[in-house]
């Protein structure tokens, strides 16, 4: 039997009818049309769903949708403000720390998680904290370096975060 | 997806009764991180998941009356390694928390759900068995406490009957110049399962001369992590020195019956049950006399 949730996601009251199996994942992407968060190899090894929950950087593969009722989530919708990119997008860009894009949302998202929690992150903490987010286009020296850079331009102008 | 039933009961009392109507089709969900994707991938039959998330008794971290750490079955990694105070006493306890899986595994995996999966090289049990911890089990019989080494029954396995569930863990309070530690050996930095692991704390004499009490155990080697009372037996009451490590380490190797598979041989992880035990006695070493 179906059940209703009721929940924030990126700031926003959204309900949703869900059988219990159903993961966030698949909530999020066929039944809300929110396809930025992305399906890699759903079974939590590479981080292309994240999504933070109530806080927490979490797989939403590994997130049934009935447990999320009366939580708060962000998603990668929820990163850019309006039209204008977070700094951890635009220095993706800026970096070229994308190819075919699929661990993207799933990078910035792990990313903002921690700068949230340690802006001072160095190379070291970012390439630990990411761990869990696997790319296999760019080697990943070009992701850490957007994301030092998006730290940096964080820290002087903290108002983005 | 398959037909499934989800419950959040709010007392022990209804998650024991969910238990006992349902047996074996019910299946706890603490952090997911196993159970959702066995459900999903068929690996297993789940009727009904029990979120335990509502439970006070397996979210609650505290201290019990004797000074221990009594720790809810449900209890995320994160929750433990972000608690200074749990750092300072059980230094090994976070060596496991922050290694199993990534950032997004140990925001909703728990201690209590890497005991009950009863992997061999489940990273979270030789730390638990060298910290003395106990298991408090809930059932319709009542509870029961058991320590964690007699937990595990085989791969996958262990005493909990269909009907009970794993309530929290309780670990003592570290005796005076004790100290712990915890590592695995792996072929990438982070993000994969141990080939071997190895656990150990110890307590020394006054002068930090003398081993007065040791624990070791080392998974990822048998059946089920062993706890290696021969490696205990042979540092008590001997002499802090790199022989008395050494004969330690000979105990280990000789109670590691491993098997070779994908990733590692039979030869390899005997040699490294050795290799870990040592290196985890000398930090417990170090940290019982403060310096790390």
């Amino acid at each position: 039997m179906k059940r209703y949730v009721s929940t924030h996601i990126n700031g926003e009251l959204v309900e949703f009818l869900t059988e219990p199996g159903q993961s966030l994942l698949s909530v999020l992407r066929e039944d809300l049309g929110m396809t930025g968060t992305k399906e890699g190899c759903n079974n939590g090894n590479c981080g292309a769903c994240n999504v933070m929950l109530n806080g927490e950087l979490v797989n939403s593969c590994c997130v049934l949708g009935v447990e999320v009722n009366g939580g708060e989530l962000l998603t990668i919708e929820g990163v850019a403000d309006g039209e204008s990119l977070h700094p951890l997008q635009q220095q993706f860009l800026d970096n070229a720390a994308l190819q075919c894009g699929v661990c993207t949302p799933g990078f910035i998202v792990a990313a903002k998680a921690l700068l949230e929690r340690e802006p001072d992150a160095d190379e070291a903490r970012i390439r630990h904290w990411l761990a869990g987010n696997l790319c296999r286009c760019t080697g990943y020296d070009k992701i850490v370096r957007a994301v030092l850079d998006a730290a940096a331009e964080l820290r002087s102008a903290p108002a983005h975060a | 997806m398959q037909a499934l039933d989800y419950q959040a009961p709010a007392t022990l009392d209804q998650a024991v009764a969910i238990l006992s109507e349902h047996g074996a089709s019910a299946r706890i969900l603490a952090g997911g991180t196993d159970l959702i994707i066995q459900h999903r991938e068929r690996r297993r039959q789940v009727g009904v998941m029990v979120d335990v998330k509502a439970i006070p008794e397996l979210t609650a971290m505290g201290w019990t009356a004797s000074g221990g750490l009594r720790l809810g079955a449900a209890v995320a990694c994160i929750r433990i390694y972000r608690d200074p105070e749990v750092g300072r006493r059980y230094p090994a306890l976070i060596d496991s928390a922050s290694l199993i899986g990534g950032m997004q595994i140990q925001s909703r995996a728990s201690i209590g759900g890497n005991l009950c999966n009863s992997s061999p090289a489940a990273d979270s049990i030789p730390t638990l068995i060298a910290l003395g911890a106990v298991c408090h089990i809930a059932g319709p019989r009542g509870q029961r406490t058991i320590p964690v080494e007699q937990f595990c029954t085989g791969p996958g396995a262990n005493v909990l009957e269909a009907d009970e569930l794993l309530v929290a863990l309780e670990l003592p309070q570290p005796a005076a110049r004790s100290g712990a530690a915890f590592e695995r050996f792996i072929p990438r930095n982070e993000m994969d399962i141990a080939v071997v692991n190895a656990a150990a704390s110890v307590v020394l004499s006054a002068d930090g001369g003398t081993f007065e009490a040791a624990r070791v155990a080392v998974g990822a080697v048998a059946p089920t992590p062993l706890h290696v009372a021969a490696a205990d037996a042979a540092l008590a009451g001997k002499p802090v020195s790199a022989a008395t490590i050494a004969a330690a380490a000979d105990a280990v190797r000789a109670a590691a019956r491993p098997i070779t598979d994908m990733r590692g041989s039979t030869a390899q992880r005997r040699h490294l049950a050795g290799v870990l035990a040592t290196r985890v006695l000398n930090t417990a070493v170090e940290r019982a006399k403060g310096s790390r």
